[in-house]
């Protein structure tokens, strides 16, 4: 396997969806290709740095005033009644 | 190295009765589904149109769109991910009127230079995030991620952060499998070479660069 090939999984891998043969073979790739593992690893924690990071969390505040302008607009119009109806 | 492991979802089996309560005029039900998928669409809205306020409008618009329109919700997908369609098409709006310059589509293709191996590339040093604060690191990632295209940010969210399957992706952004796996593979990939300039082990800590150091701390 040619590391363009290896790349071309590496999604597949990462996600953990590709058949063992597959498996198998990108592993054997990575045993050898220090470049291809330092892709492979940095990538992985690339997904698990963003998706652990509490990046854009709502404030529980806003949180609660978005909460309330979405009810009220929706009793609203609950009371106006089903347009075109 | 193993797979990275999805985060585990919520229980919906109790959905769909929230759902048709809703539908019937249940404002409490539908108040039930905005406190289960609320924090996600503003982590997805604030992530494609990178503004707070225009996050929180979205947020507001996309369930009040959702509650309105009830009835053409067929049932055949999770309401979530009806959800998020709704979400990405007004976050995808307010990004437009906000940059009419630029063209902003999911459609675009946008060619990079990642369709190479990358190569001469340094390894990592162990829990690299933990040589930063929290603040620190969110500035960061907030960086990084602002660099991309909206096609590759917007597919990036919601399989990675957010914990979409593919095709669940595909069908909230209107794509093919095979466009989302391409955008998927290659927001990764300069996700992963942004920030080695931040985590690559390497000696030369004094020309590490570091976020917020001087003018604009938060
Ligand atoms: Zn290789």
């Amino acid at each position: 396997m040619k590391c363009s090939e290896f790349l071309q999984e590496l999604t597949d891998y990462l996600d953990g969806v590709i058949d063992a043969n597959t498996k198998a073979e990108l592993e054997e790739h990575l045993s050898w290709c220090h470049n291809c593992y330092v892709v492979c690893d940095t990538t992985k924690k690339t997904i698990e740095i963003y998706r652990d990071s509490h990046l854009y969390e709502l404030p529980e505040d806003l949180r609660g005033r978005l909460r309330s302008a979405i009810v009220s607009k929706c009793q609203a119009r609950k009371k106006a009644g089903p347009e075109g109806a | 190295m193993g797979a990275i492991q999805p985060r585990v979802g919520e229980p919906v089996s109790d959905e769909l009765a929230l759902v048709q309560a809703a539908r019937a005029g249940d404002v409490g039900a539908f108040e039930e589904l905005v406190r289960r998928y609320d924090r996600n669409i503003f982590r997805i809205a604030q992530h494609i149109t990178q503004n707070r306020e225009d996050a929180e409008d979205v947020v507001q618009d996309a369930f009040f769109k959702a509650y309105s329109n009830l009835n053409q919700f067929q049932g055949q997908s999770k309401f979530y991910t009806w959800l998020v369609r709704i979400a990405v098409n007004e976050a995808l709006m307010k990004l437009r009127r906000r940059r009419p310059e630029r063209t902003v589509s999911l459609d675009e293709d946008v060619k990079t230079e990642d369709d190479t191996v990358p190569r001469e590339v340094a390894d990592w040093s162990p829990n690299p995030e933990q040589q930063y604060t929290q603040a620190e690191l969110r500035e960061i990632l907030d960086r990084t991620i602002h660099g991309l295209p909206a096609s590759f940010r917007t597919v990036f969210v919601l399989r990675d952060v957010e914990g979409l399957s593919t095709e669940e992706t595909a069908e909230a952004l209107d794509l093919s499998i095979p466009a989302v796996k391409s955008r998927l593979l290659r927001a990764r990939l300069q996700l992963r070479s942004r920030l080695s300039k931040y985590f690559q082990r390497h000696e030369k800590a004094n020309e590490r660069q570091k976020p917020g150091s001087g003018d604009h701390q938060s």
